[in-house]
């Protein structure tokens, strides 16, 4: 499905800031795999999905989607088999246009962009459809620019457009950040409804242990642009967040000395 | 003002706001300072001059014109987006070249003068409409232009490039091509300003080297002006307002001009009445609404982790 071997990215090659922000990561992903994604501050975590997506030309390794080897091709071109939601609610949609055009230009993802009519009624009524599956009543709102929208209101709207073309790959840079806890866990609970009727191959980052190992069906954490641990079936359902910490502190040989992930 | 000002002044205004509604492609929907225009409005008008004082028809000739326009927008988004020269340099550098490229098009005099060659505003000369034959050629070309503008950022191709103004981010992760689009919108825009330029160059009877001084500062004069009048929404009243301010801002000048105020002032006027706009749009919005929109424009730099 997804298979990632030898990759690696250095910032600033070559200066006197040179950081090995992943350093030779080997990931496969299972077809329909739900995999979370922890570690501290700079441990390579938005890096690696950074590099996935194609943000970042990477310095060594390969990327295969799909069978298909992405490592060389750009952003937008592979952006047809991702899926992708960011930390910055501004970040994935357009705040100057409305609701329904964003979700279609989402919806048009695969399709040909030529003269034909950015909105076509049956898509308009589709569009409703999906975002009444929300429950967030913006299915009454479709002609509001997104700019009206609350933050959580627009993390729900990308969650959505990141899935309204069926994805090979979603990827969620926490996504939930920066909303309120409710907020959050409404966007999340949703977020786990889609990927489960879609059956999305997902690679979720969070900075909540407690959510790391409550969502999803796989867990990894980053340390230092390495992946220290790789917890999945009973070993991870075991597992507590004390132990995790431990675990954490075991393999990197570092105190977890992380309020952000701590306090969670 | 006198009647005959007056209607001069709507005529230019209807005439101007195709080069507004170039400016408003370049930087409301991509939201790029493009000063190629000051070149591209030339480019226009000494294309259309050069053929039509050659023989050729007044239609095609703002039809080329437009093509030359889309050719030096291109260039401007080729520097910026294969060369990575920021897009407001890429403009001036073009703008620059152009200057050197409209006496190359000209043939090297600094203006050209259209005596009893046919224009497009002769189109209703021999018919009762006389007596406001530019006018409506005017407002017709305008219509025409405005009607396929409309239709064209409403398909989808034309999503896309609003968007790609609004979060570039958000356009790649859909599968856009963000340096295409904005290759296609400054070409667009500058197509527009120079279809413009040579109505403009038909309208006076000749085109001038240095009649682009600052026509970036009247579109946006225009834009912004309509904004603050007319509001922001939804589409087909922004693209409306941008003609109603391109008129609104002849009548100021004409109305300044009558007063007295010398034609030499005629480019202080302008950037004054661009900074007011500028500003009066500011306050309206209200400084409470500007504060608490801030932190969603703010564009962190997340990569680094």
């Amino acid at each position: 499905m997804i298979k990632i071997t030898g990759l690696t990215k250095i910032f600033d090659k070559g200066t006197i800031n040179e950081k090995t922000a992943l350093d030779n990561i080997n990931l496969t992903l299972a077809e329909g795999e739900f995999v979370t994604v922890i570690g501290g501050n700079g441990a390579g975590k938005s890096t690696l999905l950074n590099c996935i997506a194609g943000v970042h030309p990477v310095d060594a390794g390969q990327i295969v989607l799909n069978s298909v080897d992405v490592t060389e091709m750009p952003e937008h071109k592979r952006s047809r088999w991702l899926g992708r939601v960011f930390q910055d609610p501004a970040l994935g949609t357009a705040f100057d246009m409305t609701i329904e055009e964003n979700l279609a230009i989402a919806y048009c993802k695969n399709k040909r962009r030529g003269l034909q009519p950015g909105l076509r009624r049956h898509e308009q009524q589709y569009f409703r459809e999906q975002l009444a599956l929300l429950g967030l009543g913006l299915e009454n709102r479709l002609k509001d620019k997104v700019s009206l929208l609350s933050g959580g209101q627009r993390q729900a709207l990308t969650v959505l457009m990141a899935t309204i073309v069926q994805p090979k790959l979603l990827l969620l840079d926490e996504h939930t950040a920066a909303l309120d806890p409710l907020t959050a866990r409404k966007v999340l609970a949703l977020t786990k409804q889609l990927v489960a009727e879609n059956k999305l191959s997902t690679l979720m980052i969070t900075h909540n242990m407690k959510e790391a190992l409550e969502v999803g069906s796989r867990t990894i954490m980053m340390h230092n642009g390495k992946i220290i641990l790789d917890l999945q079936g009973a070993e991870r359902a075991e597992l507590t967040v004390e132990k995790l910490i431990a675990l954490f502190e075991e393999r990197s040989g570092a105190y977890l000395a992380n309020d952000r992930l701590l306090l969670n | 003002m006198s009647y005959l000002a007056f209607l001069g002044s709507i005529e230019l205004g209807l005439i101007y706001s195709v080069m507004a509604l170039g400016v408003f492609i370049s930087y409301r929907t991509l939201n790029t300072p493009d000063l190629t225009v000051d070149g591209s409005f030339v480019l226009g008008a000494a294309t259309a001059a050069v053929l039509i004082s050659g023989g050729g028809s007044p239609f095609w000739a703002i039809l080329i014109a437009f093509a030359a326009g889309c050719a030096a927008g291109c260039v401007t988004a080729l520097l910026n987006t294969k060369l990575r020269i920021q897009p407001l340099i890429s403009s001036i550098l073009v703008m620059l070249a152009l200057y050197s490229v409209n006496l190359r098009v000209m043939g090297g005099r600094a203006n050209i003068h259209l005596m009893n060659t046919p224009s497009i505003y002769h189109l209703f000369a021999e018919t009762a409409l006389a007596g406001f034959s530019k006018l409506v050629v005017a407002a017709i070309s305008m219509l025409i232009i405005l009607l396929l503008l409309y239709f064209f950022l409403n398909t989808r191709l034309g999503f896309a490039l609003r968007a790609t103004g609004d979060n570039e981010v958000m356009v790649r992760a859909a599968g856009i091509d963000s340096n295409q689009m904005k290759i296609l919108g400054l070409a667009l825009a500058n197509g527009l300003v120079a279809a413009s330029g040579a109505m403009i160059a038909q309208y006076q009877s000749y085109a001038d080297a240095g009649m682009g001084v600052g026509m970036v500062v009247i579109g946006l004069a225009s834009v912004i002006i309509g904004e603050v009048i007319f509001g922001v929404k939804p589409l087909w009243r922004r693209l409306l307002a941008v003609v109603l301010g391109s008129i609104l801002y002849r009548l100021i000048i004409a109305f300044a001009l009558g007063r007295g105020m010398p034609a030499t002032d005629l480019k202080l006027v302008s950037a004054v009445i661009v900074a007011v706009a500028l500003s009066a749009g500011s306050f309206k919005d209200g400084l409470r609404k500007q504060l608490s929109r801030l932190p969603y424009f703010q564009k962190r730099v997340l990569y680094h982790d």
